[in-house]
This record gives structure tokens, sequence and C-alpha cells, in this order.
């Protein structure tokens, strides 16, 4: 349950980002959530609907992007969704490398 | 402390953050409905503290460990069992939600240690870290541990600024914990299977619970550790001081 703590992170760049614009109010807000990124999103949005209130982003519709887990194999070079949590290259056994789907981002602020 | 880093990423205050700021070219035009592209890591303030509490550990010569397992997996018992070894001159930065009890447990032991109670929150993050290391001498210190909030979940979000992950999993929780808790498991560099000396009264088996692991982190480091017999502990001891030395 820390996503309390990153909906705080989360205010505080929509406000320093509207204060860089000059902007009074946030009315959207996308973020991009990693299946893999240790947050729920639904709870995420929970967090994040009662914790706007009376901040910059009062009333701004919350989008989340659900991101699949996206690997590149070390060996064969090809790009994969992982469905599982198995590291490894369905393809060749290979060793992967995690090109999304770990992190957070804020992606998209719309303003005025 | 202050002298050295000058504080001059304040914790939680935000005040000095280096988010990709236009402060120098405002645009006062602003009327109308506008759609900026950020794509910003949620977590870059924390991060942005992270590499800080980095530098200070480098700048010390320390290598950090960050302790990650469920609440009584054992990680108290392990500092106690690294200090009574010897070898490593550590220092100990607690998480708990309540008490000093740990901090306390380690400094019994001669260890330089301070405690964090972080209320209600169940992770800690890189700023309550750097908070805990104004209160904490860690010059000569080989390494400073931060033991996190006992849990599988959160503490796996938060890069606290130190070089080493290292979760524990006891006997008595399964070996089904890995992929029940894939997050925490694939942060791990190291795992240590604690409390072996239960292997005979409970149906954990030690070779599954590191198969699921090595699915979700193929590269991960497993030492089984009795801390109380102190089986393992020569080798958990070797093994921070090879990474130190590596620092």
């Amino acid at each position: 349950m820390h996503e309390f703590s990153i909906v705080q992170d989360l205010l505080y760049m929509c406000e320093k980002n509207a204060k860089d614009n000059s902007a009074t109010k946030v009315t959207k807000v996308e973020v991009k959530i990693g299946k893999l990124s240790g947050v729920e999103p639904h709870l995420l949005q929970i967090a994040f609907d009662t914790f706007k209130e009376k901040t910059i982003c009062d009333g701004a519709e919350f989008c989340i992007h659900h991101q699949d887990l996206v690997v590149r194999c070390t060996m064969c070079g090809k790009e994969t969704i992982l469905e599982k949590n198995t590291f490894a290259c369905p393809h060749c056994d290979g060793a992967v490398e995690v090109l999304d789907g770990e992190d957070m981002y804020l992606m998209k602020l719309e303003m005025e | 402390m202050c002298k050295d880093c000058g504080c001059t990423i304040a914790p939680h205050t935000h005040e000095h953050s280096h988010s990709h700021s236009h402060e120098e070219h405002p645009n006062p035009q602003l009327n109308d409905p506008k759609t900026i592209e950020v794509i910003t890591k949620i977590l870059d303030v924390n991060d942005t503290q992270a590499a800080h509490n980095r530098e200070h550990f480098e700048k010390h010569g320390a290598l950090a460990v960050n302790l990650m397992s469920s609440p009584g997996s054992g990680k108290t018992t392990l500092l106690e069992a690294t200090i009574d070894h010897g070898g490593i001159k550590l220092g100990v930065i607690e998480g708990d939600l309540e008490t000093n009890q740990d901090a306390d447990r380690i400094k019994a032991k001669g260890a330089v240690a301070h405690q964090i109670t972080t209320g209600q929150a169940c992770h800690l993050d890189a700023h309550m870290v750097h908070d805990g290391l104004h209160h904490m001498p860690i010059d000569g210190l080989d390494v400073v541990f931060v033991e996190n909030v006992g849990n599988l979940v959160c503490p796996a979000s938060y890069d606290v600024g130190t070089h080493l992950n290292v979760v524990l999993l006891s006997v008595p929780e399964g070996d089904d914990k890995p992929a029940k808790y894939p997050v925490m498991f694939r942060a791990a560099d190291v795992l240590l299977i604690t409390k072996c000396d239960l292997l005979p009264y409970f149906d954990f088996d030690v070779e599954k619970a590191i198969k699921e692991t090595r699915k979700l982190n193929p590269k991960v480091d497993v030492i089984e550790i009795d801390s109380k017999s102190g089986q393992g502990i020569d080798k958990w001891v070797s093994y921070l001081q090879m990474k130190k030395a590596l620092r």
C-alpha cells in the first residue's frame, strides 16, 4: 500500500510542471504503470482521486496506461512481451534485458 | 554529514528538485489548454535523492546494503550474527513502524545504529535514509546496512541509495514466496534463505525456492543461513568483504 506515497510524488511533479508552464490548473494526468512496477493501478486511481482535492489537480482526469513487460533477448535479439514472470527468451531461452514494464512514468499533462 | 553534502536535496519539501525546469522561460501566455509531454519517472525525486545517498556512501568508502524481507524473517538476528562473527565494521539504519527495539539490539552488540520510525509508512524511501545518515557517523565503517520495514511489497519500489539489495526468505514462510512476490525477488542481488535449522520441520524445498527466484532473476546469488548456529555466516561475511573490496 505505497500507492499513497507514490501519488504524493506524482502530485508534486504535476505542481512543478504546472508552475513551470504558468498554468493554474491541471485537467488531465496521464501515467504509464508497468506490470512489474509493484503498484496496483486501481489503488493508484483511488489514491489519486483522494489526494488530488485542493491541489492543482483538483478535478483532473487520471488516465492510466498499463504497460506490459517488454524484453529483448541478448542472444537472438527478438523483442517479446513476457506473459509469465520467467525472465528468459520464449524463443531461444536466452538471457533477456527489460525494455519496459518495471517502472512508473508521468507521461503527459493537460493544463490551463 | 551536513557539511559533506550541504543537504542541497532537501527532504520531502522538494524545493530543490532537479525536475525538468523551465523556470527561466515561463510562459505567461498560457490561457488556453495545453498538453505537455513530461515522460519522467514518478519516483524521480526519490531516485535523485538515492543517487545522492550513494555518493555519500562512496565518499566514505562504505558498501551500502538494503536488507528486505517479511517481518520476522530474521534481518536483525542476521545482523547480530554478522557483528558477532567479526571481520566487518558495520552500522545499521533501522526502519520500523514503531519502537527502537531493533536499533537497541544492534547497539547492544557494540555497533552504531539509528532507528527510523516510519509511523504508518510501509517502506523506507531515500529521503528517510538520508535523514538517518545525519544521525549516524559512517566514517570508518565497512558496510552500512539499511534494514528496511518488514514487507515483501512496497520496499521493492524504492531505491534508497544502497549498492546491493539483499532479500531474506525464512524457512517458515514457505518456498512459494518468490513466485507470489515477484517484484521483490526480482530486485534481489542476493537471496538469503534463513532459519535453515528449521528445514527438518517444514515442507520447504530449497531447490524450488532457488529455481523460482532464478526464473525472475537469473543472476541472483544465494546463501543458506542459520544465524543462531552460525551456518552460512562465514560465507555471508566473505561475500560482504568481497563486495566491499570491489567498491
